[in-house]
């Protein structure tokens, strides 16, 4: 690691002058298991996104329509990079709609 | 009640991923939601603890608000001095004067029901403008489970051992609250994120009175307490049920339960659910529950009606 600044360059007092730098730290790394959404059966009720201790579960602004017809305004997508699979969105969802997978790497 | 749903929780994420906060941490979520529930406009003293060593290893940080480290014992003093900062700042034409901008201390239950006690009792005699939060895992988590002065009765930590002689902790929990309340600040509360409306309402609440305020928010922990990380909400809301937490708020002088439960569960169902209880007899989970209907009849005297009812047993 010879890219770390010397002390010379650093800022006095420890400061760390950019806000949440810490997404430079993948956490993915720590996931067993991984939890897969099924867009088809998720309700768009908000509770995955909700408990996510992350947060690694994204809200987008992306139009989805089910298979049975119904548009829906929000997508609710697992954030691979962060996920580390502890299982809360799978075990909060109220139509079962994530599932836990083992994760092949 | 204020009308806050799921749906009104703002979208913008205050606290970023990467943070090494355990798998199903209770006190991730607690962070993540408290910060979006007071805003931006924030200035945080972060006591060390979980939360504070796992969040900001340097040369990175999770936080998007301004957020200073202090030691275990200070969180309170900092805040404070902090806010007379801002107060001489604003007087001498620096920060405008109607800039809004709230102070907030944050502390385990370590740092503020032993270690930082004091600094706290100093922060709401004083009177300063402060929102003092508690994020309570019931022992000293990080440093590998030691008892502190909110671990509960029984309870195994890795200084209270559960043998023949020792059953684990056997003292009872400090009633932090109680202790606060005695200063006569204006506000304090308790919450509980499985019932997240709630949590959002008494944040904003005491975020707005001008005056310390403190906050004692439940945060399951998953090795701590032995269980598996899935469960984090589950415990969360069977703590609730069970009577063991208490959702309850004291604007002023005025005591009002927020999650009233009509039918309480066992703590049976609460105790059997976490490793820490694994050793429990039944004479001792029969305690627990002799304990706990005490203290719900208590609640109950302070409300002045039955808003905590009776186990009801299957």
């Amino acid at each position: 690691m010879s890219t770390l600044p010397g002390w010379r360059k650093i800022p006095r007092g420890a400061v760390i002058l950019e806000p949440g730098s810490s997404v430079r730290y993948k956490t993915a790394s720590w996931r067993v298991l991984k939890p897969i959404i099924d867009q088809d059966k998720c309700i768009r009720c908000r509770i995955c996104w909700t408990y996510c201790p992350e947060p690694a579960i994204l809200e987008l602004d992306q139009q989805y329509t089910s298979k049975s017809g119904r548009v829906y305004r929000v997508t609710y997508t697992v954030d691979y990079d962060y996920c580390k699979g502890c299982g809360i969105c799978a075990e909060e969802c109220p139509v079962r709609a994530i599932s836990m997978v083992e994760e092949v790497r | 009640m204020s009308g806050f749903t799921i749906a009104s929780i703002p979208r913008e994420e205050l606290l970023a991923p990467g943070h090494r906060m355990c798998q199903g941490c209770g006190a991730a979520i607690v962070m993540r939601h408290l910060l979006k529930a007071l805003g931006k406009d924030v200035i945080i003293a972060h006591a060390t603890g979980c939360v504070e060593v796992t969040t900001s290893l340097y040369p990175e940080t999770a936080w998007r608000v301004p957020w200073i480290h202090v030691a275990f014992e200070n969180a309170a003093a900092v805040a404070s001095g902090i806010e007379a900062a801002v107060k001489a700042l604003k007087k001498k034409g620096e920060i405008s004067p109607e800039k809004k901008i709230k102070v907030v201390a944050i502390g385990g239950d370590g740092g503020t029901v032993d270690i930082g006690l004091q600094a706290l009792s100093g922060m709401l005699e004083r009177g300063h403008n402060i929102l003092y939060i508690l994020y309570d895992n019931e022992a000293y988590m990080n440093t590998g489970i030691q008892r502190s002065g909110a671990t509960p009765l029984y309870a195994w930590t890795t200084t209270t051992p559960a043998g023949k002689v020792w059953r684990g902790e056997w003292r009872r929990k400090k009633d932090i609250v109680g202790i606060v309340k005695a200063h006569g600040v204006p506000y304090t509360a308790t919450v509980n994120f499985a019932y997240i409306s709630d949590f959002y309402t008494k944040l904003k609440k005491a975020s707005e009175i001008d005056g310390p305020t403190f906050i004692h928010a439940y945060a399951p922990c998953v090795p701590g307490w032995r269980y598996e990380p899935h469960l984090t909400v589950k415990i969360a809301k069977l703590a609730v049920q069970t009577g063991i937490w208490v959702n309850y708020e004291i604007d002023g002088d005025s005591f009002r339960v927020t999650t009233p439960v009509s039918k309480r569960l066992p703590v049976e169902e609460y105790l059997r659910a976490q490793g820490r209880f694994a050793h429990l007899t039944g004479e001792e989970v029969e305690m627990i529950q002799k304990m706990v209907d005490e203290d719900v009849d208590y609640i109950n005297k302070l409300a002045g009606s039955v808003v905590i009812g009776p186990v009801e047993r299957k």
